[in-house]
């Protein structure tokens, strides 16, 4: 018999509220706002009330998927980032670095959107960075 | 703390095999069961400076493990969930060992709390409890006009989070009438109002302890404690039932007989 509370940050948006992810005996069974959390102060939105719904969720993808022939096949991470990757090369080399652009996500750290403009401008060479915050 | 935390050990080398309460962990008090096999958790056990509800991680660790004694926390207003939790067959009460922290009096007096003690406790003092809720009586002094602008002010901000219905430790129900599709359209903001917010606080008739946590996880600010105060007025002077003092006796909703009630009683 075991039951835990996780401390997160929901990864919804970037807003960055404070939750605690109850585990039962390993499953995840529910939220918990948390309460002495500074940015959400106890509050969430219907999105992190709901957000242990998507982690044991059984429609999840657990692996890329490269599509092959009109049908997604699975892969593994290194086939998936060495096909994006030769394929980046194509494009830059036959049309010019600023063929490619770049979207970031409220999802992620600023640590990793930092990441990924430093590799839209200084590895590939384009300005075409955005986000999806845009919307 | 100390006394707490000692009456725990004791009861988990006793009597209980698990204890719902709160400890502090990242710098932060949080929902946690401690037990039998691991005593030294109790060093970090806290009655902590906010609630959670702790009835409603009970209620779904006791759901697993039905067989097995537990304690939990308990304030004034938890100890009446226990009690309304067992009337509504969620748990049963003689499996279940209340450790009580009666509220200081700054707590009583922002809650505006009737009985901020439950019937012992461990921690705190016994602060005498509030019988008029000021925020009711203000808005009560409002014309109809002016209380239904308040209102419907308050109630289109809402941002249908369902926090409210999601962290009430007396929301149980496996199907919830606030996600009922024919009563309540989905992708539209602010919802149906008053009726979003009003159908919950009908269904709050014999469940509402008062414990305020919805107040506190709104993000709009609504003072929907406020209105379930008034619930628990009406339900008081229609049925002389206080929600949630004696294990005795039917809920107001399974009291409905011939009898026919009028609202305008109540009514100032």
């Amino acid at each position: 018999m075991e039951y835990k509370t996780v401390l997160t940050t929901c990864g919804y948006c970037g807003c960055g509220c404070g939750l605690y992810l109850e585990v039962l005996d390993g499953q995840l069974v529910g939220i918990q706002p948390c309460k002495t959390d500074s940015v959400s102060q106890g509050g969430l939105c219907i999105k992190g009330w709901n957000i242990d719904e998507f982690v044991q969720h059984s429609e999840r993808l657990t692996s890329p998927l490269i599509k092959k022939d009109g049908q997604f096949t699975k892969a593994t991470w290194d086939e998936a980032l060495q096909y994006v990757a030769d394929t980046f090369k194509t494009i830059k080399e036959e049309k010019g670095p600023d063929s490619l652009a770049f979207l970031c996500s409220a999802k992620c750290t600023n640590e990793e959107n930092y990441l990924l403009q430093k590799l839209a401008r200084a590895a590939v060479g384009t300005n075409n960075v955005d986000h999806c915050a845009r919307l | 703390m100390k006394a707490m935390q000692e009456k725990v050990r004791k009861l988990l080398e006793e009597k209980i095999d698990g204890f719902i309460g709160l400890k502090m962990e990242h710098g932060h008090p949080a929902p946690f069961l401690f037990s039998r096999e691991n005593l030294d958790d109790l060093e970090g056990l806290v009655v902590g400076d906010v609630r959670y509800p702790l009835n409603k991680t009970l209620l779904r660790v006791a759901g697993q493990y039905p067989d097995l004694t537990f304690g939990v926390m308990v304030r004034g207003c938890d100890e009446r969930g226990l009690t309304e939790l067992s009337r509504w067959n969620q748990l049963h009460r003689e499996r279940v060992v209340p450790v009580g922290v009666a509220c200081p009096p700054e707590l009583a007096k922002l809650c505006e709390c009737y009985k901020p003690y439950p019937a012992e406790w461990v921690v705190g003092d016994k602060t005498e409890g509030i019988t008029e809720s000021k925020r009711l009586v203000s808005v009560e002094n409002m014309t109809q006009e002016k209380r239904l602008q308040h209102w419907m002010k308050h109630f289109n901000k809402c941002i249908k989070c369902y926090g409210c219905r999601n962290i009430c430790p007396m929301c149980f129900c496996e199907v919830c009438s606030l996600e009922d599709r024919s009563f309540i359209v989905t992708g539209k903001l602010p919802p149906e109002n008053p009726t979003f917010h009003l159908s919950r606080a009908v269904h709050m008739v014999g469940r509402c302890i008062d414990c305020g946590l919805c107040e506190e996880a709104c993000p709009s600010n609504i003072p929907v404690r406020t209105l379930y105060k008034k619930v628990n007025e009406i339900v008081e002077k229609l049925f002389d039932y206080k929600t949630g003092e004696s294990p005795e006796g039917k809920s107001p909703l399974n009291m409905l007989g011939e009898v026919t009630l009028e609202l305008s009683d109540v009514n100032k």
